[in-house]
């Protein structure tokens, strides 16, 4: 199993979570982040004083699959969220030792 | 004689007046930090009860009451004695003089409040009730009483109609004091003073706009042909301080702003307060769009040379007051106001020098008495700042244990 750590826009939220849906993904969890990488912040003025924003809005979707899913699921998410422009975001892939649901004590695949 | 329509519409004006605090309340607070928000609205609401308190027993005689040597009204209507349900001799005589008393209350009330954002995020509450109330006493009331109380600036010909001197100017010129002796916030120039709820300043700026009408249409002190000149050239003035700031900055920053729409729209309606009854609505126009220049000029370059003068009270305010009593110098005009006087464009080129000696007077009065009155307070309250752990953690925790958004 592995967890799909997805960083995006979050105005592309919505499609991500229609595409993941159409692929059969049935849940997620979604935090909101703030971050910068290569996008870097961006300058807001108030009364002609000028700052310099380094934190972006991001939401961060955290989906757990079954390890041979991680292809079409990186996929997807790639096919919705890009926009071509600068900071459309990152997806990180991680092993998971274990997975329990905890209503009825499953675990592995099964849990997912 | 009472008149009662114009009793009715002193009424309404004076309450009108009294909601501006609480608008400018909102106006500074969406301004500052989220930890501060609160802290930054009970400094303008607190003077409700700090100088009503101050009013009612000393200030509106100090103010109002008979002159002595043109400096200051006498103690003789301590507590109100004296000021009841017939009208003034002196005064808006066709009105209850308590109606008066009260309607004057609400700029003594909103006066201080302007200050405070000049040292927004960083003074301590005791200190800061402290300076307001000697400052009410020492500035505000003697400077009312030469303007507006028979005292000597009137006796001089000096014209104010709705507060350029005595409100804005004198509230300016305490904020460039404040801001030299307090000196900058923690982290000028590093940390980001962003301000952290623009829909709450142009809530503030709405509800300010609102009052003006009763600060301005009601300083004709009747519901007549003045009043209606006063009350539509405070709205013109507004929409064109507006209009040019917001211009101003779609040119040169390529973005027009919403807290550039509120400092435009606050840059005219100051502004134009002291010439309101005096000019035509044209002049008034012009005064707006002046005065949307040159507050978006001072506030740039107050940028550019470092003084935190944190919420702009100098660059809009003072500078408002200024411009505003100087061009009624130039526009002011006997065939709007009989009872005004006739500025440079009428060929009076004496009353233009008249008005710039009443600005040289109350602004180096009310900076010099002003920087005086925060030495003295430092030193009788051991400090005038919070300390720097206070001012890191807000004024919201630290002085007041109280959290503005709990979500």
């Amino acid at each position: 199993m592995k967890k799909i750590e997805a960083i995006i826009k979050p105005f592309k939220l919505d499609d991500v979570k229609d595409a993941l849906n159409k692929i059969g993904i049935t849940g997620m969890t979604l935090t909101d982040v703030k971050g910068y990488g290569r996008q870097k912040g961006h300058v807001e003025i108030y009364r002609g004083a000028e700052y310099m924003v380094d934190f972006i809005p991001k939401v961060k979707i955290g989906i757990i699959v079954p390890s041979e899913k991680v292809d079409e699921v990186v996929e997807t998410i790639i096919a919705a969220a890009r926009t071509g422009k600068i900071g459309d975001g990152k997806i990180f892939v991680l092993p998971v030792d274990e997975v329990i649901r905890v209503r009825t004590g499953e675990t592995g695949n099964e849990a997912i | 004689m009472i008149n009662t329509g114009d009793t009715a519409f002193i009424m309404l004006s004076a309450a009108m007046v009294l909601l501006m605090t609480p608008a400018l309340a909102l106006f500074y607070a969406g301004m500052v930090r989220s930890k501060n928000v609160l802290g930054t609205i009970l400094q303008s609401f607190i003077m409700i009860a700090v100088v009503t308190f101050e009013w009612i027993y000393i200030g509106y005689s100090m103010s109002f009451g008979p002159d002595v040597k043109g400096l200051i009204g006498d103690l003789s209507m301590f507590a109100l004695n004296g000021v009841g349900s017939s009208p003034s001799a002196l005064y808006a005589t066709t009105i209850p003089e308590l109606v008066f008393m009260i309607y004057q209350c609400m700029f003594a009330v909103i006066t201080p409040a302007l200050i405070t954002g000049a040292f927004a995020e960083r003074m301590r509450f005791g200190p800061f009730i402290l300076f307001s109330l000697l400052w009410t006493i020492v500035v505000y009331n003697p400077v009312c009483h030469w303007v507006w109380g028979g005292g000597w600036l009137a006796d001089k010909g000096v014209l104010d109609f709705a507060g350029g001197l005595v409100v804005h100017l004198t509230s300016g010129a305490a904020a460039a004091a404040a801001v030299i002796v307090l000196g900058p916030r923690k982290g000028l120039g590093r940390d980001k003073f962003m301000p952290h709820s623009l829909p709450m300043t142009l809530l503030g700026t709405g509800l300010l706009w609102f009052g003006w009408f009763g600060f301005n249409g009601g300083s004709a002190l009747a519901a007549d042909g003045i009043a209606a000149t006063a009350f539509v050239n405070t709205h013109v003035a507004g929409m064109a301080g507006l209009a040019m700031w917001v211009a101003l900055e779609w040119r040169l920053y390529k973005q027009p702003t919403t807290l550039g729409a509120a400092s435009g729209a606050i840059a005219g309606l100051a502004t134009v307060t002291p010439a309101a009854g005096f000019i035509t609505p044209h002049a008034a126009v012009f005064i707006g769009l002046l005065a949307g220049l040159a507050c978006f000029m001072a506030v740039t370059y107050k940028n550019k040379a470092g003084f935190d003068d944190s919420l702009d009270v100098v660059g809009i305010h003072g500078l408002g007051g200024v411009i505003g009593t100087i061009c009624l110098g130039i526009f002011a005009s006997k065939a709007v106001n009989p009872s005004g006087a006739d500025g440079l464009l009428a060929g009076n080129a004496s009353f233009l020098t008249t008005q710039i000696f009443g600005v040289v007077i109350v602004g180096v009065y009310a900076f010099v008495v002003s920087f005086v009155l925060l030495k003295i307070t430092d030193i009788i309250c051991g400090g005038l700042r919070l300390s720097p752990e206070a001012e890191s953690i807000g004024l919201d925790q630290a002085a007041h244990s109280e959290t503005a958004y709990n979500m």
